[in-house]
């Protein structure tokens, strides 16, 4: 098993060094003179110059990733031009909070979905499959922003219920249960598509493992129904389920950019808009490698959890 | 464009005839007529946008600004410059419209000639691309985008690019995995060996049957590309004021709304509105070419084989010395508006310690009788439509579901024809063997475990405690089929129905299992239910033997006698096909012909169409099974006599 492990691990490795080529050659794609597009065209000569010699851009592309990487892999990612901070402080700042709301979303769809998907497939043709079906259609088509801004509506302004925006109160804030509280809407935003998505291909994956010999095996055992859906079937499901959560890992780690946006959620996904914005590139650049990472990283977790389960795959 | 893509599909799909088309379908499916009405006229007055009579989407009117929704003249009201809502809604329609469906196009024509180009040549240039391919998937979707206007610069024409690349991918691998499979075909060398070059024949022999799956993929994902267009006019990097998308009117309205909400809302409808249009047609397009969703085959069978209600229970009386006791069985297949009668009125009886062989060819319907014993055949579409079931004396086919549960397993066991397939992939034997046992008997795990142990030393495996743990797939077939053994034995049967349980195995290990079965069943005083296509596995195993033709039993009687001297031209047939060592001028020749279709059966023998020995009188009436000779039954107007072979 660690075997299995460790090989996995080392897979992640060339991904993790393509994905570092891609995020460095994003200064070197820029159109025209990136120093000048980086402090904008008011920027002093002298200023151009030292940022040009900082990004070494006067050395060969293979130099300069070297010395970019060397940086990146001691915490140096450059500092931001427009918040004059160390970019890697501000990003690992700004991606814990991401972190929290993607990882909250992540876990609503997962039990969501897996719930939903499973009830779905149960009750194939009946009433609650179609409501599911239904509510599933409506989830994936519907603009995350747009569901942000109807549920401040009627959960912030309407009743009360929730805040708006911010991830802790102004005043007196702060502590799990007022960041807790900030996180429901922004957290049930961003997981809706992703539990849709999840809830379709649960309910496919299990009708699927619902038709195989096997079932009519521990049918045939005398098991009682709930055992063979939730136990038989329902294992069997999970080995074609669990990389589909990784890749919505990636979605609602993406899709936090809207959500944050709109409830002003102090994350990595509303701090590169706002760079992008003010081109702020190596802020960018940062940002993009860490998220990026993580991404490979959780799907990494996810086929390993997919090996352990099924080990035919080894 | 979807329906473009619908027609474009349904045109595919013309050959197959018999079938309503892929447009019908499309239209009979009510959630997707729904969505091509919806999206008709979101595109239509999109497209007609410059001749409705709309004010100047643009034209401020400072005096009349945040108006409520159906204020005069302006029906949805206007935003915080005065401008007309509706106006400019449906001119932002126009634009969100033109640039996801660009953006989808690019996607749609760049990924798939990169999946063209590395299906084809393989090799290095494959391995390259579609490493390329992957990196661009590693990355999370917006993000990418996100990355790709950093560099390019906040637009609309920027966010269309970017939302085009991160989309590529999704075409790319589609297309590659058509194109590899075609690469390998007869008419692609054909078209090489006439000297065409690679260009031309991707272009004239391998784009063609790619289409479809070009066509399908961009129903899938052209609503996502409207909505991420419109997501990065939402944050402020695609549409730049003066020009106005949905999502930029979206993001615009965000500022004013807590006092007017609409402003946002409604371009936000606008967007949910297309994109679910597109899902549904989209959805309607996969099932509709989904030849499994049309069959119902991906139903989810039930507990238990559906019992037609009312039964067609005949009167007499239920044997209650027999284990197994089955009076004028009747089990139907309903798929769609066909009916077949796979098992057309079956009698059996099994005494205590019995052994019957139940013969046929695939598709007799022996197995469907077996299985609807228990209720295990699946349903939908089986349904049990007539019959009595009975158990020494207990009529199983009106028991309750809970009771059919208890018996499962403890007092009737089975055991299937391909363990690969019938044991759990992902648990091991040991744990299936503990499942069983416990699912009857009040054991803890522990106990459980050593009696589990021990049912496999009895089926002799050998190093039983190590072999507890293996997943089904470590162990040779032989083995497997042991452990499904020991797993039927485990809460001591008194019947088992064992449905081709030597088919997937090789002759010696065929033997060895026959033997194990034989042994036990003398052991133990097992009755069993033995179903096989094969007379030489009859004869070594079961005491009498029933031979099934089309739905109905044809000839039965104790095996010594039906082996030699059958009465029936079909069982005489089926013995004929069993080589014999010492015997190579014997004919191995199956039987010609094939038996008719369950749901259309001919009046009369079925068997007529292939018997050699056809009379006008066997297509005429119903033909009853009786006694021939000395114990042996047949359903036959001019049976063999003793020695009498076929010409």
């Amino acid at each position: 098993m660690t075997a299995t492990v460790a090989k996995r691990l080392l897979t992640a490795i060339p991904v993790l060094f393509g994905l570092s080529i891609i995020v460095f050659l994003m200064i070197a794609l820029i159109p025209g003179d990136p120093a000048t597009a980086i402090l904008g065209s008011y920027a002093t000569p002298e200023n151009v110059a030292r940022l040009n010699a900082s990004l070494g851009l006067d050395q060969s592309l293979p130099q300069q990733y070297l010395a970019w990487i060397t940086g990146v892999l001691h915490g140096d990612f450059g500092r931001s031009y427009a918040l004059n901070r160390p970019v890697i402080d501000i990003v690992l700042e700004r991606f814990s909070a991401t972190l929290l709301l993607a990882g909250a979303s992540l876990l609503l769809a997962t039990v969501f979905g897996l719930l939903a998907g499973i009830v779905s497939a149960v009750r194939q043709f009946g009433l609650a499959d179609k409501v599911i079906t239904l509510i599933v259609l409506i989830g994936i088509s519907m603009p995350s922003f747009w569901l942000g801004l109807l549920l401040i509506l009627f959960f912030a302004v309407k009743i009360r219920l929730f805040p708006a925006s911010g991830m802790v109160a102004i005043y007196g804030g702060g502590g799990p249960l007022d960041i807790l509280h900030h996180l429901v809407l922004p957290a049930v935003t961003l997981a809706l598509v992703a539990t849709g998505v999840i809830a379709r291909l649960t309910r496919t994956a299990m009708l699927e493992v619902l038709r195989q010999d096997y079932i009519r095996t521990a049918r045939a055992k005398g098991l009682t129904e709930r055992r063979v859906v939730y136990r038989h079937a329902f294992k069997a499901a999970l080995v074609s389920i669990i990389p589909v959560i990784g890749i919505q890992a990636g979605f609602v780690l993406g899709g936090a950019v809207y959500v944050e946006t709109v409830f002003q959620w102090p994350g990595i996904g509303a701090m590169l808009v706002n760079a992008i914005s003010q081109r702020d590139i190596l802020l960018v650049q940062g940002g993009v490698l860490v998220v990026a990472a993580a991404y490979v990283l959780f799907n990494l977790l996810a086929d390993i959890c997919q090996t352990l389960l099924d080990p035919r795959l080894k | 464009m979807t329906s473009a893509a619908a027609a474009a599909v349904t045109a595919e799909s013309q050959p197959r005839r018999e079938r309503p088309s892929t447009l019908a379908l499309l239209l009979n499916n009510r959630l997707a007529a729904a969505g091509l009405v919806v999206l008709g006229l979101v595109v239509g007055a999109a497209l007609a946008a410059p001749i409705l009579p709309l004010a100047d989407p643009n034209a401020t009117d400072p005096a009349h600004r945040l108006a409520p929704l159906f204020a005069p003249a302006h029906l949805l009201g206007t935003d915080a410059l005065g401008r007309d809502i509706l106006s400019r809604l449906i001119w932002g329609t126009r634009v969100s419209l033109a640039v996801g469906v660009s953006a989808s196009l690019i996607a749609a024509v760049v990924g798939s000639a990169i999946g063209l180009v590395a299906g084809y040549a393989g090799g290095r240039s494959d391995q390259i691309l579609m490493r390329l391919i992957d990196l661009l998937m590693a990355f999370p979707y917006i993000l990418l985008a996100l990355a790709i206007v950093a560099i390019l610069g906040p637009g609309l024409i920027n966010a269309l690019y970017a939302i085009a690349i991160v989309n590529v991918p999704f075409f790319a691998r589609n297309i590659r995995g058509i194109t590899v499979g075609l690469a390998r075909r007869e008419f692609i060398d054909a078209a090489r060996l006439s000297g065409k070059g690679p260009l031309r024949i991707l272009w004239s022999e391998i784009l063609p049957n790619v289409l479809p799956t070009i066509v399908i993929t961009l129903s899938t994902t052209v609503g996502w590309m409207i909505l991420e267009t419109a997501g990065l006019s939402f944050l402020g990097l695609g549409a730049q004021p003066p020009q106005a998308d949905l999502g930029s009117m979206l993001g615009d309205g965000r500022k004013v709304m807590f006092t007017a909400p609409t402003i946002s809302l409604v371009p936000g409808l606008m967007i949910f509105l297309i994109v679910i249009s597109i899902n549904l047609i989209g959805d309607g397009i996969r099932d509709a070419l989904d030849p499994r969703l049309r069959s119902g085959a991906l139903a989810r069978p039930s507990f238990r084989t559906a019992i037609a209600e009312p039964l067609d229970r005949p009167t007499a009386p239920l044997d209650a010395a027999a284990t197994l006791d089955v009076k004028g069985l009747r089990t139907d297949f309903r798929m769609g508006p066909e009916i077949y009668h796979a098992c057309g009125g079956v009698d059996l009886t099994i005494a205590p310690g019995q052994c019957l062989g139940l013969v046929g060819e695939s598709g007799s319907g022996k197995s469907v009788t077996a299985m609807s014993l228990m209720g295990l055949v699946p349903s939908p579409p089986g349904i049990v439509t007539g019959g009595t079931i009975g158990f020494r004396g207990e009529d199983l086919a009106t028991a309750k579901n809970e009771r059919i549960r208890t018996l499962r397993g403890s007092a009737i066991a089975h055991v299937f024809q391909d363990p690969l397939a019938t044991l759990h992939p992902l648990f091991c034997v040991g744990d299936q063997i503990v499942e069983a046992i416990r699912a009857h008997q009040p054991l803890s795990r522990s106990e459980a475990e050593g009696k589990a142990e021990e049912l496999l030393t009895l089926v002799r495996i050998p190093n039983p405690a190590e072999r507890m743990r293996a997943l089904p797939h470590e162990l040779s077939g032989g083995l497997r089929q042991r452990v499904s053994i020991a797993m039927a034995l485990a809460n001591d049967p008194e019947l088992i129905i064992a449905d081709e349980p030597t088919t997937a195995l090789d002759v010696t290990v065929q033997a060895d299992i026959l033997r194990l079965l034989d042994t036990l069943r003398h052991d133990r005083k097992l009755a069993v239910l033995f179903i096989t296509h094969d007379f030489g596995v009859v004869s070594e195993i079961a005491d009498r033997v029933a031979v099934m033709y089309a739905g109905k039993i044809v000839e039965t009687g104790p095996t010594t006698a039906v082996l030699a001297d059958p009465a029936h031209p079909y069982t005489r047939m089926l013995i004929d096909c069993v080589p014999v060592m010492g015997e190579p001028e014997r004919r191995l020749d199956a039987v010609r012909g094939r038996p008719p279709a369950v749901n259309q059966l001919p009046a009369g023998c079925s068997f007529a169409a292939r018997c050699p020995r056809v009379e006008p009188d066997c297509s005429t009436g119903e033909i009853v099974l009786d006694e021939k000779r000395n114990g042996l039954q047949a359903r036959c107007l001019h049976p063999l006599e003793p020695g009498e072979t076929l010409a």
